[in-house]
Formats: C-alpha cells, structure tokens, sequence
C-alpha cells in the first residue's frame, strides 16, 4: 500500500533563522550592511578590474606566454596601468578576505577558533596588501638595465 | 512502500539556487587562494629579471595552464553569477523569475567561455606537444 504524499502547491516555509528559498537576506543595519554594501560596489568594479585583467593577461593576445620581466617593465611604464593593478590588488584582497569571513562565520562556530581563523586571513591580507603596494610603487626597472 | 522520485527530489530540498551559491562560494575561495600566491608571484618582479623570468615560468607549463583555464572560468563565473545576485538585490520583483534569469546567466557563462577554452585550449595543447 502506498502512502500518498500530500500534494504541495508551495514550497514549505523554511526553518525560521535558516536561509530560505531568498538566500541571505540584506542585513538590517551595521557593520554588516556596510560589508553587504562593499561586497555589491566592489563586485561592480572588479567585474571590469578582474574581468579586464583576466582577459588581457591570460585570454588575448598569447595570453601568459608573452609575461616576463619586459613585459611588466612596459607595462608597468605606464601609470593607468600601474593604478588599474594597485586597486585590482585593494579591492581583491578585501572582497576577497570579506567573503572568507563571511564563509568563516558559517562554518567555523566556535568563537576563538573563528577569531583566530580571520585573524590568519586578516594578517596575510595586510602582508599582502603592503607587499604588492610597495612593489608596484617603487618598481624601476632600470635598476636592472643591462642585465635582461 | 517505494517512495516516489518527486518526494525524495534530489540531495536536498532547497532551491535552484543552492547550486549557484554553492559554486558562487567554491569559485570565490579559490580565486582568494590564487590571489595569495599571485601578490607573491608578481611580487618577485621587484627582484629583477633573472628571478621574475623563472618564477613566471611556472605559468608556461601545460599542466598550469590547465588551471590558469579554471582560473578564468572561475573568474568569469563569479563575476556573472555576481551580477545576477545584485539583480536579485536591487530589483525584487525581478525574483519571481529566478528560473529564467539563473538560466540566462549561466548561458552567458557558458557562452563566453566557448572562444575562452578555444584560445586558451590550443595553447594548452601546443604545449603539451598534442598540436
């Protein structure tokens, strides 16, 4: 004998504090709706930065066979694309280690733990941040004119 | 007492939308881990030719390539998926036809990566000695 499952016209409502059928919901006020607001205006700008980049370095024109050192010193001659990369490597790392903080706080439920995992992203995120900063401000390549 | 397929329904019931948070979650985080190396690879080029020319070398191996390619898809597909979120956001009405707009966006997607996999593919294969 089979046992007929009512008919639903309607999907059930979802377990009140669960995402639901919508996704996440826009925070109410905060921090968090800064972060959901950043996430939004960032992801405007990447999607020319990092989309832009990603073609013309790996897509057109031989793509990453043509990198080396000269390409970057020409490139890098010029201070659109100088700025173009700084703020790709700005906004990146900050969607980028915002949404791992987001992922974090899903996944990682134990206070300390949480706090010691973002603290990791957040360090490397800095380190990184004054790395590629000082590199793509004081990069010269006639410090090494003669040797390429 | 077989329950029917429309019970059980497929691994979980939530929404279509799990598989594009899913792989909009999956493509961020890899792109994140690339980012992280990418500084440091890009950083070298402050240490000279000699040493940037052998880093970047790296990215010429057929097998890296392979994952430059994900990468690129990976790229594309958050940024895609991205924009159908903030339509989602900023035009609520526009959620009653989720179906159609995730159909469209992942067409776009897929679309896009066609001349993507071409051009990046037959530099794959010429590297791997196939071509």
């Amino acid at each position: 004998m089979a046992i007929e499952a009512p008919a639903r016209a309607t999907p059930p409502e979802p377990p009140r504090g669960s995402l639901g059928y919508k996704g996440r919901d826009r925070p109410a006020g905060g921090f968090e709706l800064w972060s959901w607001l950043f996430m939004r205006i960032s992801g405007i700008v990447l999607l020319v930065l990092a989309v832009g980049h990603v073609l013309i370095m790996h897509v057109l024109d031989d793509g990453v066979d043509r990198v080396d050192f000269g390409f970057v010193a020409a490139r890098w001659g010029s201070p659109f694309w100088r700025s173009w990369d700084w703020a790709l490597l700005v906004l990146a790392l900050i969607h980028g280690i915002n949404g791992l903080r987001v992922i974090v706080q899903d996944y990682v439920r134990w206070p300390s733990v949480r706090l010691a995992v973002n603290m990791l992203f957040y360090a490397i995120g800095f380190g990184l941040f004054v790395l590629g900063t000082v590199v793509v401000f004081t990069f010269d390549p006639n410090e090494w004119q003669g040797t390429s | 007492m077989a329950k029917r397929k429309s019970d059980v329904g497929t691994l979980y019931k939530g929404s279509p939308g799990q598989w594009s948070w899913l792989l909009h979650r999956i493509t961020g985080v890899a792109i994140i881990l690339f980012l992280f190396a990418h500084v440091v690879d890009t950083a070298v080029v402050g240490w000279g030719p000699e040493a940037y020319n052998r880093v970047i070398s790296v990215y010429h191996n057929w097998v890296v390539k392979l994952l430059e390619l994900g990468l690129v898809a990976a790229v594309l597909y958050h940024s895609i998926n991205g924009v159908k979120i903030m339509v989602f956001d900023f035009w609520p009405a526009s959620s009653r036809h989720m179906k159609p707009i995730a159909l469209a966006s992942t067409a776009l997607f897929v679309l896009s990566m066609i001349p993507i996999t071409w051009i990046m593919g037959q530099s794959i294969l010429e590297d791997a000695g196939i071509l």
